[in-house]
């Protein structure tokens, strides 16, 4: 290929991702102006100095840190729950091979697609009634449950092209279902679940139709839904704004830094697969 | 939670207490122990009790809440097919669903073409001439949106569209385009375009990931083959990598159409609907009827309709892919 046409085209892609990430870069820069600098300097100039006392403010005003435990425990709590859960039933749908399966696995997907319009109504009046409503554990509850389907299909068809002989082995050593599983499969498919914790966790933290239904006090509140509601509100300036989406954006990058290469890979596993 | 304590029950009768190494060998060659300790159908109940209380449940009594009128306390009213046959005059509704098709053009076809172009320049290009690293690089700015909750990429366009010192306004003043700016979000004639762009800005990286791992599939033979026959990139991807990819393409059209079909927070975040439901979709139609309205009945046929879209498309979606994977084998 000629230099005269490569050039052009590896120009084009770099302006490409400069594109994509500028919007962050525009945030960074103003999320630490002064408000009077911005007033007089508008969006686009370069901050004179790092100023964080609205980010400092902002934080305080919302209580981010609660917030940001609140996503934390809910999104971790999910992560574990729903990979127990997702790991028991593929291996009675995967290594037992349990008859049906292949109705059990479209039925777990069909579950992970439906809308949760459809769910929402049901599930917000049945929390009321049983005294779930506004607890972090009703948003663990069902989020386990959802993303478990679609770790159920995922681990089912992983497992499904796991060796019998390892498992006969086993079996002839006199192990039992349960020592199979917890001593034999689970340790042999750890990188699928290592997949499965990191897409958990962060589609979790990016929820926001149920939680914001299900967490209406400020205690309970994950960041994604305490950010939109002050978002829908509408009463936000400029300053607080850009505190907003800088604290919303940095939990999202740093695990996009530390998962990068498990969740490029686990989307592909989880699509194509 | 309930789920992982029953886990409990589907430990094996015959293996209480915490089995040791030494009990593997002793058992050695026994196999009668099959019998107490059940089948494998066991391991299924956690899962299945807690898909039954969780989204069954749920499920029915949405469907079975959208043949009545209930404001959401007192006892529902059955009226049959009454909220259905509203919907069929509800221009609204059909409104909703128009931007439903808008919503599939911005985060399916869109992200897909734009999607299939980059992956194989990067693939060719950039792989080829500069590094893995500065394809992951490039890669990972694309991806970086799909990390992003939508809540929070939400306040970031919201404030780059504002009309008075937002960045697109402000940036086009200083260019000397002051005649292009607009109220992006608040102008019922932009506003379902300015929606429609941000959604490929957050959803292209998707099909950019999986396109890029397909092409590491198609052998490179069938490239060089068409290069020494003289043809030009454009005709190498018309004709080799798209033929190649048409698995991956279905998958990504199909899951992407999907989540066109559910957006909801985007709108909540940026426009609300508005204005003048210039922007509204079914799921927040479905949601203003459920908490703003206090129609849940009618809130509840709304979304029973999408659900039944969703679900059909699913169902294709799973055969398709039950066939790439076939096919693959």
């Amino acid at each position: 290929m000629s230099p005269v046409k490569k050039y052009p085209v590896l120009v084009a892609l770099v302006l490409g991702a400069a594109f994509m990430v500028l919007p962050f870069f525009i945030v960074l820069m103003n999320a630490v102006k002064t408000p009077e600098e911005y007033s007089s300097d508008g969006p686009l100039s370069m901050p004179d100095g790092v100023y964080l006392d609205g980010l400092a403010d902002f934080w305080e005003r919302v209580d981010f840190g609660q917030k940001l435990w609140n996503s934390v425990l809910i999104s971790g709590s999910v992560a574990l729950l729903a990979v127990v859960l997702s790991v028991l039933s593929a291996y009675a749908i995967g290594i037992g091979r349990i008859r049906g399966r292949p109705y059990v696995l479209a039925f777990f997907v069909l579950a992970n697609m439906l809308p949760q319009e459809a769910l929402v109504y049901p599930i917000y009046y049945l929390s009321k009634e049983f005294g779930l409503y506004d607890t972090r554990l009703s948003v663990v509850i069902v989020f386990t449950v959802v993303q478990s389907a679609f770790g159920t299909y995922l681990l089912s068809s992983v497992l499904g092209g796991f060796p019998r002989e390892v498992i006969e082995a086993a079996r002839i050593d006199g192990a039992t279902k349960w020592q199979v599983l917890w001593r034999v499969v689970v340790p042999v498919s750890r990188p699928t679940i290592g997949v499965l914790m990191v897409l958990f966790f962060i589609w979790t933290w990016n929820e926001f139709l149920l939680p914001l239904v299900m967490l209406v006090s400020d205690d309970n509140q994950t960041v994604s839904v305490a950010l939109g509601v002050l978002q829908g509100q509408r009463d936000m300036d400029a300053t607080m704004t850009n505190a907003a989406a800088l604290l919303g954006v940095l939990p999202a990058i740093a695990f996009f830094l530390i998962f990068q290469r498990t969740l490029t890979r686990g989307i592909a596993v989880g699509a194509v697969k | 939670m309930t789920a992982v304590v029953s886990k409990d029950a589907a430990r094996p009768a015959g293996g209480s207490g915490t089995p040791s190494r030494r009990r593997w060998r002793t058992r050695r060659g026994r196999t009668h122990r099959t019998s107490t300790e059940g089948s494998y159908a066991l391991y299924l109940l956690p899962g299945g009790l807690a898909f039954l209380i969780v989204i069954i449940v749920p499920f029915v009594m949405n469907t079975g809440i959208s043949f009545t009128d209930w404001s959401g306390v007192g006892t529902p009213e059955f009226t049959g097919l009454e909220n259905y046959d509203r919907l069929l005059g509800d221009d609204d509704f059909w409104e909703s669903f128009r931007h439903s098709l808008a919503m599939v053009a911005a985060m399916a076809l869109v992200p897909t073409a734009i999607g299939l172009v980059l992956a194989s320049a990067l693939f060719d290009f950039v792989g080829k001439h500069a590094g893995s690293r500065w394809v992951a690089a490039v890669r990972a700015c694309f991806y970086l949106p799909q990390v992003l909750p939508i809540a929070v990429a939400g306040i970031v366009w919201s404030w780059i569209l504002a009309p008075e010192s937002g960045s697109l306004n402000e940036l086009l003043g200083a260019v000397g385009l002051d005649a292009l700016q607009q109220d992006w979000l608040g102008d019922p004639d932009w506003a379902l375009y300015s929606v429609m762009t941000v959604m490929v800005w957050v959803q292209i990286g998707f099909p950019l990931v999986i396109f890029m791992s397909g092409l590491q599939r198609v052998d490179p033979a069938l490239h060089e083959a068409a290069e020494l026959d003289g043809a030009g990139w454009w005709r190498r991807f018309w004709h080799v990598t798209l033929p190649q990819l048409r698995p991956e393409i279905a998958v990504v059209l199909l899951w992407c159409t999907i989540a066109a079909l559910k957006v909801f927070g985007m709108v909540y975040v940026l426009t609300g609907g508005g204005p003048g439901g210039a922007t509204n979709v079914p799921s927040y139609f479905a949601y203003q009827n459920f908490f703003e309205n206090f129609q849940a009945g009618y809130g509840a046929a709304i979304s029973t309709v999408l659900t039944a879209l969703i679900l059909v498309l699913a169902v294709v979606a799973l055969k398709l892919q039950t066939r790439a994977e076939d096919e693959n084998r």
